[in-house]
């Protein structure tokens, strides 16, 4: 059966309430996007987890590669700068 | 996703794995890093993974057959509406699953040839009939409630999408426990006919049930590595003997006999004695000499091929709009 | 207006959501897609969902302590008052999707149509169909398009599926009199006014899908008056049977 009609995969993504991100999910198989959103809607919302989906063929995500962490990610650990904490205000003047 | 056609993230399926690579990778592990899709992993963990999602995910999607087969008799409105919520949500568990194992690089078209071939298990429980409307019941008191002994712990399994999959799985899983433990609380105290009902199924449910655990933990070959990479997080003993103990007292409530001579609170180690489990006939079930085994296939089959037509149809039109689409443009 | 045209009313829709309902489930481990499964199973539960309304508030208006159990298992096929459109047969997936998209053509303008209804228990029960109505139809729409305009062997089938069923839809639109006059009170919906809206939909489907439509002719009819078909007795046997084989207990 391995000529059977492959259905593309589509990755999907869910926003719970307004205000919040579409958070990525899972995946489903579907014909075309049309589908791709019944699908999702009748498999990540039945208890009402949905105000939002949004779904994108999975071979359309671009993904940054897990073996170059170290250069995309670690190197804005050492910039305090652009954290609060890395100030002083005296006291006196109070939050800001 | 988007790791098919990758083995591991250097793009070269023959790399070979240094012992620098291993122990980095077991670091994390031990670390409680979690793995996601297109990090470094050794064959072997990819493979074991695959191997134990995409089972996973047939055991769901078989399972939608036994209890599918009382849908249409469930004695009441409320029974049927949540009988076919809890098949329904095991269609979908299995759908969260397939999607986690396609993380690895297999699609579900694979995983779904080598379920029909037998290349692939799904757990033997589901090989078994249900013959009677208690057995709904046992079902989702027993083997839903020996599921979520062993969904619970791979909840913090390594592999990100796998334990974010059992997340969601086991958020869902909490009702199908206890629909199934109100069904048989209904029969156990009703008329003679029902409760006699519910005592037969438990007699036929309970031991492949307990041996849902799979070999005890001196038989079990995949173990000792799977416990290594936190895939498995306990060992089957372990969790057998916990399903134990939280069962016989269900039963107890409700005046029902355990089928075993041999089960009674040991009071020297605060746990049950069980008898004996007779491994072979496990053995022989799993490997095809089940009730059901058959069906249970030769069902799956003709939906797949029933359903051919359908999944054409459905890429033909694709095909013919985006056409038109490009056209236009 | 009596209570009992009414009660025979509210009973008679609650009968068409749940032997459509109960068909949609015997789809269960059969679907063409495992997507497709928990769509089917949705669309089942919303409607057995909606049975339940109406039933438990058809055993209210009778008065004579008939619940909701009662009223599904205890009646003979020659009690109950569904459309003949729902209790066909599954058939294939195209025949299902055909059956769903008759149904569902017609359930939203009524369902639309029964929010203003003077009866509040109707009212809201209409609320919460409406929307469930609308995405049924989105879903049986969508199919139809898929395949209509599919494969040779799609298009066939489900051209087929539309003349079969062609002649069960005329009894959408049929109001006894008594239904006729809640009708004019504003008490339940007027059938006969979503005919339009139903061809409009019905045919925008069919064309996007490349499907003909049939030319009318003999139309069934009977369903509200507990006259069916053959296959509604062997469905309700199954489904009433644990109940009938134990009569009065709890399950």
């Amino acid at each position: 059966m391995s000529d059977r009609a492959r259905l593309p995969l589509w990755e999907v993504f869910i926003r719970p309430r307004n205000g919040l991100a579409h958070r990525h999910v899972g995946s489903v198989h579907a014909s075309d996007a049309e589908m791709a959103l019944l699908a999702s809607r009748d498999v990540y919302t039945r208890r009402g987890e949905g105000r939002s989906i949004w779904v994108a063929p999975a071979t359309a995500i671009a993904a940054s590669d897990p073996d170059h962490k170290a250069e995309m990610f670690d190197t804005a650990d050492d910039k305090t700068y652009r954290q609060p904490t890395d100030y002083h205000v005296p006291e006196e003047v109070g939050d800001m | 996703m988007y790791v098919r056609g990758l083995i591991n993230a250097s793009g070269d399926p023959n790399a070979a794995e240094t012992p620098e690579q291993l122990a980095h990778f077991q670091d994390r592990i031990d670390a409680e890093e979690k793995i996601e899709a297109r990090d470094w992993m050794p064959a072997a963990y990819r493979k074991t993974l695959i191997r134990q999602i995409s089972q996973h995910a047939h055991s769901e999607i078989i399972g939608m057959q036994p209890e599918g087969n009382w849908v249409t008799r469930a004695p009441s409105l409320r029974r049927k509406a949540s009988l076919l919520a809890k098949v329904q949500d095991e269609g979908g568990h299995g759908l969260y699953l397939y999607a986690a194992a396609e993380t690895l690089g297999i699609s579900r078209e694979e995983m779904q040839d080598q379920l029909l071939s037998g290349a692939a298990k799904y757990s033997s429980i589901f090989n078994y009939p249900t013959l009677t409307w208690a057995d709904i019941g046992a079902i989702g008191w027993l083997v839903d409630g020996a599921a979520i002994m062993n969904q619970i712990p791979l909840c913090r399994c390594s592999y990100g999408p796998y334990a974010r999959a059992m997340v969601r799985v086991c958020k869902e899983e909490s009702f199908h426990q206890r629909q199934g433990y109100e069904i048989m609380t209904t029969l156990a105290q009703g008329a003679p006919a029902q409760k006699a009902m519910a005592q037969d199924a438990l007699n036929r449910w309970w031991t492949p049930s307990v041996m849902m655990f799979g070999p005890p933990d001196s038989d079990s070959i995949h173990s000792v590595q799977s416990m290594t990479w936190k895939i498995k997080r306990f060992t089957n003993d372990a969790l057998r003997q916990r399903f134990v103990d939280a069962t016989v007292p269900q039963a107890d409530y409700l005046s029902l006999t355990v089928p075993d001579p041999d089960c009674k609170w040991n009071d020297a180690v605060q746990h049950y004695d069980i008898g004996p489990l007779d491994w072979g006939d496990f053995w022989k079930v799993v490997k095809g000499g089940g009730p059901m085994n058959r069906q249970r296939i030769a069902a799956r089959q003709k939906a797949d091929d029933d359903g051919a037509w359908v999944r054409e149809a459905a890429l033909a039109y694709a095909t013919k709009r985006s056409a038109l689409m490009e056209a236009a443009e | 207006m009596s209570d009992s045209a009414l009660f025979q009313y509210v009973l008679g829709l609650a009968d068409d959501q749940l032997v459509l309902g109960h068909r949609l489930s015997q789809w269960i481990g059969r679907a063409p897609i495992l997507e497709e499964e928990l769509a089917l199973g949705n669309i089942a539960l919303d409607l057995i969902g909606q049975s339940r309304s109406l039933y438990q508030y058809a055993g209210e208006l009778e008065g004579a302590g008939r619940d909701e159990d009662t009223l599904a298992y205890h009646r003979d096929a020659r009690g109950y008052l569904n459309l003949t459109l729902v209790e066909q047969a599954n058939g294939d997936f195209a025949k299902t999707i055909a059956r769903q998209l008759f149904y569902t053509a017609m359930a939203v303008p009524f369902w639309q149509a029964m929010t203003a209804s003077k009866d509040q228990r109707l009212a809201g029960v209409a609320a919460k169909s409406e929307k469930e109505a609308a995405y049924h139809l989105r879903h049986a729409t969508e199919w139809t398009a898929r395949l209509g305009d599919g494969t040779e062997e799609s298009h066939r089938r489900m051209q087929a599926a539309i003349y079969q069923l062609w002649e069960f839809t005329g009894e959408l639109f049929e109001m006894n009199s008594a239904e006729a006059g809640m009708a004019e009170a504003g008490i339940v919906s007027d059938r006969l006014s979503l005919r339009d809206i139903w061809d409009r939909t019905v045919n925008a489907a069919m064309l996007e899908a490349t499907l003909t439509r049939p030319a009318d002719s003999w139309m069934a009819k009977g369903g509200r008056n507990g006259l069916h078909g053959e296959d509604l007795g062997h469905m309700l046997a199954e489904m009433q049977s644990l109940q009938r084989m134990h009569p009065g207990l709890s399950w």
